[in-house]
């Protein structure tokens, strides 16, 4: 075996590497963000809608649950473009991420709801708050900090997943290295870089999430006990 | 007819014919019974007595088959009722205290004044100030409910019922969770709104309390009101099921 590594040639191409890891980064945000309000959001239509949406709300989780992303982010690509939309890859990246990782996030926080007792939702009733109310104000920080763990490792995942949308030609890090490796023949080098910018955003989405948990939890900031 | 009723002499709470079944149980069969403002009620009775259930109704917490209960002027057994403005007349406290673990206990109480009622913060801060004293824990204002011992937590919730300011207040067994010790210092609170002259139903097995509280009694046996009057009854049951009950709860 003779391996010879030289990543002289893929380093100075540093600046792309950073684009790329730029714009996974700004997709895994925006699916995140996006992802999130709509997995919650099916989540309450899937427990407490009329029976259309509830219906409506697990036929999309099981619709993406069981088929795979890759074909998803093709379905949304050529579907939209098909459709007469045309959209930068980016935006398809994000559409179909945010589609994709909506789905997980409704099942996850449809736990985190289930796992509340129905004391609470009987007692925020009876204080006079509108089901809405019951909802934002005594269901949804309680059922987050339960499932909190779930939700961040859910997204972590996701910008993970997003290496994916290169197929579609979002220049994301994944991208990045294709088209590196092909200028320079260095592939192992390339993915061993990009892999660990890979790890780099990873640690920065966990830190992230760390310090995000501070802010929404203040009972456990100051106790320190699990909910 | 979800209009509140004019008259000031009709009873606060009032049950006529109440049926409700979970299933093929009958859990109420034909309960009436009515509440003047003023006056504190006891539900006591055995354990699926439907004594709970009674009072869960009255919050509309259940729905009922056939009879009607008026609350406040509320038409409770109408299904289309409104129940914000039911829910603004009637406090419910619980026996697993149901006080919101995230927040802490001036958050708990200011929640629905803020979102209900729309009061301003610092407003609804001095009526948590207020409503916490008269429990006695004025110093918890910051406290979260994991902090505070069942007993406090019980109050807190009490508090929090009170900071609505509600025509009526029911209590389904408040004390069931709580060792002597604890029981004691939640009934004082509930005798102390007694005497200020709240209106209140109050299921509970502590019989010594409502002998001493209560203006009345209702025994529940078997989903039916089967023995009802002034505390006197405890000394002298009429039913040989209330004189059984009685006994074994000593």
């Amino acid at each position: 075996m003779n391996l010879r590594l030289d990543f002289g040639v893929v380093l100075e191409r540093w600046p792309l590497f950073l684009d790329g890891a730029w714009m996974t980064l700004q997709l895994a945000v925006l699916a995140t963000l996006f992802g999130f309000a709509l997995g919650a959001l099916c989540a309450v239509g899937r427990r407490s809608g009329p029976p259309w949406l509830a219906k409506l709300c697990g036929g999309y989780v099981e619709a993406i649950r069981n088929t795979p992303l890759l074909v998803q982010i093709f379905l949304v690509y050529f579907g939209l473009a098909s459709l007469g939309f045309s959209l930068s890859a980016f935006t398809v990246a994000a559409l179909a991420l945010t589609i994709n990782v909506g789905a997980y996030t409704t099942e996850i926080m449809r736990a985190g709801f289930d796992s509340i007792p129905r004391g609470q939702l009987e007692a925020g009733e009876c204080l006079g708050l509108s089901q809405r109310q019951v909802y934002w104000h005594v269901l949804l920080l309680p059922a987050m900090e339960r499932v909190y763990p779930a939700l961040t490792s859910q997204f972590v995942l996701l910008m993970l997943a997003s290496s994916v949308t290169s197929q579609i030609s979002a220049e994301e890090l994944t991208a990045v290295a294709n088209y590196i490796q092909s200028d320079t023949y260095r592939a192992f080098e390339s993915y061993i870089t990009v892999a660990l910018f890979y790890l780099a955003l990873s640690f920065v989405m966990r830190l992230g999430f760390w310090g995000l948990g501070l802010v929404l939890f203040p009972r456990r900031r100051r106790l320190g006990t699990p909910l | 007819m979800s209009q509140p009723l004019p008259s000031s002499a009709a009873p606060v709470v009032s049950l006529r014919d109440v049926h409700k079944s979970f299933g093929s149980l009958k859990v109420l069969d034909g309960v009436s019974f009515e509440v003047p403002r003023g006056e504190v009620m006891a539900i006591i009775g055995r354990s699926g007595s439907g004594k709970s259930t009674a009072l869960r109704c009255i919050d509309r917490l259940e729905t009922i088959e056939s009879g009607e209960i008026i609350v406040c002027g509320h038409r409770v057994s109408d299904p289309k009722l409104p129940l914000r403005a039911l829910r603004l007349d009637v406090g419910i406290v619980f026996q697993s205290y149901n006080l919101f673990p995230h927040l802490t206990i001036e958050e708990n109480i200011c929640l629905a004044p803020v979102t209900v009622k729309g009061k301003r913060r610092a407003e609804a801060r001095e009526t948590a100030r207020r409503v916490l004293g008269q429990v006695g824990l004025g110093d918890k204002l910051d406290s979260y409910p994991e902090q505070l011992s069942g007993g406090q937590q019980q109050r807190a919730a009490i508090a929090r019922s009170l900071a609505m300011e509600p025509q009526v207040m029911l209590f389904d067994e408040v004390t069931s969770a709580l060792d002597p010790e604890l029981t004691g210092e939640v009934l004082r609170v509930i005798e102390q709104l007694a005497a200020g002259g709240m209106t209140m139903v109050m299921v509970t097995h502590e019989m010594g309390f409502a002998r001493r509280v209560a203006d009345r009694i209702v025994f529940m046996h078997q989903g039916k009101v089967w023995e009802t009057g002034p505390a006197g009854i405890l000394d002298a049951p009429e039913t040989a099921e209330l004189r059984q009950f009685v006994g074994s709860g000593l």
